[in-house]
């Protein structure tokens, strides 16, 4: 087409749907024959204003929907920071704030909404804010620095995001909401009075039925007035009680408005004027306005449609959300208050957990017509294409539709969706397109805006390979189909108590290095026992096998326990005369104890029960255990110590020891914040403050060193070791096998974060959960070496040969070096008398 | 053939070393009630320890990982299933009245 054929394009708005405009317009080939100009008011280019909380964290940045900052494309120009003031329809021109005039052959409006403020008194006070952009945020956190509390006006979706940012600041939060309940327009009674009590344990103070009659103070804010209460001494505020669609450039333009707002337009978003297209949230197709994303997004892609001749229409949207408000998930889809005549309720409800699931089914059964979920929504991304529609019948409920929401229950892993379900809601993609794109090697939007749908979308792509023979493998090993969670899983909801009664039930074969020693871990941590007892001794790894170290050359090394690295004279010189008596090499370790090696198989029960007898007991460096608390010397002796850190190693030391976990576990406590114990290159370290102990997690030494990030800091010695409790425990129950707790906090959805929401705000409600597991743990705790040495079942297994316990392995020889023994360096086999050799191929 | 054991002295899925003519011999005993014997001397870490090794199966093969380094070996013949190159001498095993017996080394 030759140049003065093309036409203009203009969009008024660079949000979110303004963004999706103009990339549907490129891609769809929308640009071949028009030139687009793109006006957005903001500073900055589209951004992620579904993730706006996230901008304290992670930046504007990383918010960005064009960090390029321009359009690949150079028939679309962008500009930012720039107004549209008028639109003159008769003459196709829109002015901008400058008084320049830009003109159309056609105008998207994409002005998206803004935030209601109701007209009470003291609305225009200094630190009165509302929460819809950076710059908002921005000048939310600048007034933060000087506040103590702060209240937020709306317990809506946009509300709680707002509260939870104000919690994130530091602030002492207030939520005030209208309605009696949270989220009223998404969740029942019974649902909301849930999320309050999540948002309540987070520490915020809800007030529901309240209703804002006044922002006090003068100049600034000092407090809140409310209708019938006490009213609140807040130093900001921030209203979120709803947004307002922007029409206000629509009805300067004499455009056809709704009753209750918005820009009327018709099922091809065309508005009054046959050359203006209204989108997102300025618009109210049929009357109604839209304040998700997604219909904004199909709203934009029926415009590109029409304007490349199409016939595509917007008939209205689906108004599910997935949402995780304050580390809580809500969920509601559909009919989800049950207005449908004879819509029947099924609900699970477990108050401690804190969850609360409802589905909302058809009379005879058969259809899903809507449904809550909150304090766990893993069940929404299934449940979801299944839901019945008026022009979409879903698909039908299974037999027990209960099994859906019921914590035990199957979930629809084995029910398969329809090619036509719908898997992405906010970018319209079904399953038929994420298959279609796995198959051309190419990719869909799919997950990529609220991220509710990451979980089905990842299954969807697995089967696909799985259909291709391509298996995508999670699993521990060719034996089980499962990792190493799930199989902890299993072995808790079933209570198994042998590895064969797990691999009958879950698995196939008999096992290998790899499954068994997880599994004798999984057994150790649920059921404690002695991990040479019965059937599980021949599950263990070398080391936990023998309860010793085995070295190069087949022999041992022993280290009794030392908590704390504080050992008497008299511990030092048993531990001397052992070594001397039993010819043993010795060292002292990185973890504050003393390493005794080259004791022979048969050598371990003998030299134990000299160790046993002294008072000394299993050290665990050979188990993924705890094996060590280092610290340093502390408030006792060091003139700088403020704490008594050997003190709290040793108690620590004594409560964790035996744990078996997935890797081995290090702690170290400080006693200031010179850190001679290097704790924060441990698992967890604890470094002594004036007000008490600051606890940090994550620390690994060893190939891939980590640095451990603080997780909760002035904690009391009893609030610390709760946290430790916890965190302790939520490792072994969801770590994979040998993951160390630097990548398996970084693996966490969340990270750090979702460790502190678990552990600190105790969100899921398993603190005390996880807190008896390990006061179990430690109420079982015995010594392996004791208990191995006074059971002569144990002790017939550590004996060189089966037909000759008195000869050592003639294999086994040792060299003088630095005035102890090494292995010899051997080249092949020891060859005795006339035998002939076996051994390596030479 | 030497007597080496009593069968019950070894477990299931487990292993013990015997010393037949001055030879280290690793003798194990699989779940479904078979019983192997190869060199108790692992060819990689040249130590003498295969005895101690899980037992479980590859694919259907019963097998021994070194207690070292983990290397797997074919109960039945020897072979190392992570390196076509290696293999480890078998013997001749039995079980007579529930006592274990054995022999010379396979030929191969």
């Amino acid at each position: 087409m030759s140049p003065h054929l093309r036409k203009t394009l203009v969009v008024v708005g660079h949000g979110m749907v303004g963004h999706r405009f103009v990339q549907a317009a490129i891609e769809r080939g929308l640009t071949e024959t028009h030139d687009v100009v793109v006006v957005g008011e903001e500073p900055r280019p589209a951004y992620d204003r579904v993730a706006l909380t996230s901008f304290f964290e992670v930046g504007a940045k990383a918010l960005s929907l064009l960090p390029a900052g321009r359009y690949d494309d150079p028939r679309v120009t962008l500009r930012t920071g720039a107004e549209v003031v008028a639109v003159s329809p008769r003459q196709r021109i829109v002015t901008l704030n400058t008084g320049e005039d830009l003109h159309y052959d056609e105008l998207v409006l994409a002005t998206g909404a803004y935030p209601f403020v109701p007209p009470v008194p003291g609305k225009d006070l200094d630190n009165v804010f509302v929460y819809r952009t950076i710059e908002d945020l921005e000048a939310i956190r600048k007034a933060a620095r000087k506040a103590r509390s702060g209240a937020v006006v709306g317990g809506g979706l946009l509300g709680l995001e707002a509260a939870n940012a104000l919690r994130q600041l530091g602030l002492e939060t207030h939520v005030v909401e209208l309605a009696p309940r949270l989220m009223a327009v998404q969740v029942d009674a019974a649902g909301g009075r849930t999320l309050s009590r999540h948002v309540e344990q987070l520490g915020l103070t809800v007030h529901t039925g309240a209703m804002t009659e006044a922002v006090l103070g003068t100049g600034k804010v000092t407090g809140m007035a409310l209708k019938d209460r006490k009213s609140l001494d807040v130093d900001l505020v921030v209203f979120s009680a709803g947004i307002r669609p922007r029409d206000g450039l629509g009805r300067g333009a004499d455009l056809a408005v709704a009753e209750r707002g918005g820009i009327l337009v018709d099922e091809h978003c065309r508005t009054s004027d046959e050359h203006i297209y209204a989108i997102g949230e300025c618009a109210a197709p049929g009357g109604v306005m839209y304040g998700l994303v997604a219909p904004g997004y199909a709203m934009a892609e029926v415009v590109v449609d029409t304007l490349l001749g199409g016939a595509g229409t917007f008939t209205g949207a689906d108004m599910s959300t997935k949402l995780k408000l304050l580390g809580v998930d809500v969920a509601s889809f559909g009919d989800a208050h049950a207005t449908t005549e004879g819509a029947l309720e099924l609900v699970y409800s477990d108050a401690v957990a804190g969850v609360y699931k409802k589905l909302v089914i058809s009379e005879d059964g058969k259809q899903l017509l809507g449904g809550v979920l909150v304090g766990d929504a893993s069940a929404y991304g299934i449940l979801r294409p299944m839901l019945a529609t008026a022009t979409n019948p879903g698909i039908e409920l299974p037999e027990n539709p209960e099994d859906l929401i019921l914590p035990t229950g199957r979930g629809l892993t084995d029910i398969g969706l329809p090619d036509a379900a719908q898997v992405c809601s906010c970018n319209d993609v079904t399953k038929a397109d994420i298959v279609a794109a796995a198959a051309a090697g190419t990719t869909t939007r799919a997950g990529s805006t609220c991220g509710s749908c990451k979980v089905q979308t990842k299954r969807i792509i697995e089967d696909y390979y799985a259909s291709q023979g391509e298996v995508v493998d999670r699993s521990i090993c060719e034996h089980f189909p499962l990792t190493r969670q799930e199989l902890l899983d299993v072995v808790a909801v079933h209570g198994y108590r042998s590895f064969d009664q797990v691999v009958e039930a879950h698995g196939t074969g008999r096992g290998c290095d790899v499954c068994k020693p997880a599994i004798a871990s999984i057994l150790a941590s649920l059921l404690g026992g002695h991990v040479l007892d019965g059937s599980t001794r021949t599950l263990q790894d070398t080391n936990d096998a023998y309860l010793a170290n085995i070295q190069r050359n087949g022999t041992y090394s022993v280290v009794p326990r030392i908590p704390g690295g504080e050992i008497t004279p008299e511990g030092l010189i048993v531990i001397g005369e052992v070594a001397r008596d039993f010819g043993l090499y010795t060292k002292i370790t990185g973890g504050q104890r003393i390493d005794l090696f080259g004791a022979r198989m048969e050598e371990l029960p003998a030299i134990w029960r000299r160790l046993v007898d002294a008072g000394f007991e299993s050290g665990h460096a050979y188990g993924k255990a705890l094996r060590t608390v280092k610290s340093c010397v502390g408030s006792t002796w060091c003139r700088y110590g403020v704490q008594d850190s050997v003190g709290l190693a040793i108690d620590l030391e004594l409560r964790y020891r035996g744990l078996r976990s997935p890797h081995k576990l290090k702690g170290g406590v400080s006693g200031c914040a010179r850190e001679c114990a290097e704790a924060r290159g441990k698992d967890f370290g604890v470094i002594a403050t004036e007000k008490g102990w600051n606890l940090y997690v994550g620390g690994n030494g060893g190939a891939t060193p980590a640095h451990a990030r603080l997780l909760a800091g002035d904690l009391d010695t009893e609030t610390l070791v709760r946290y430790l409790d916890r965190f302790l425990m939520y490792y072994v129950r969801t770590a994979d096998r040998l993951q160390r707790t630097a990548p398996w906090i970084d693996a966490l959805d969340g990270g750090l974060d979702r460790v502190r929401e678990v552990v600190v705000d105790d969100a899921l409600g398993l603190g005390s959960e996880l807190e008896a597991a390990m006061a179990r743990h430690v109420g079982g705790y015995f010594d392996e070496w004791r208990a191995t040495i006074d059971d002569p079942e144990k002790l017939a297994r550590f004996v060189s040969f089966v037909n000759a316990p008195d000869v050592p392995d003639p294999h086994i020889s040792f060299r003088d070096a630095r005035g102890q023994i090494a292995p010899a360096d051997v080249d092949g086999p020891v060859v005795l008398g006339s035998t002939i050799p076996v051994g390596a191929p030479r | 053939m030497t007597p080496v054991c009593r069968l019950d002295q070894i477990e299931v899925e487990g292993g013990v070393a015997a010393l037949v003519d001055g030879v280290a011999v690793a003798i194990f005993r699989t779940h479904d009630g078979n019983v192997y014997a190869m060199s108790n001397y692992d060819p990689f870490s040249r130590a003498s320890v295969l005895a101690r090794g899980i037992v479980g199966d590859r694919g259907g093969t019963p097998f021994v990982a070194s207690p070292m380094h983990k290397q797997a070996f074919d109960l039945r013949t020897g072979q190392c299933l992570d390196d076509a190159a290696v293999r480890v001498p078998t013997y001749d095993v039995r079980v007579d009245g529930g006592v274990v017996l054995v022999g010379p080394p396979q030929e191969t």
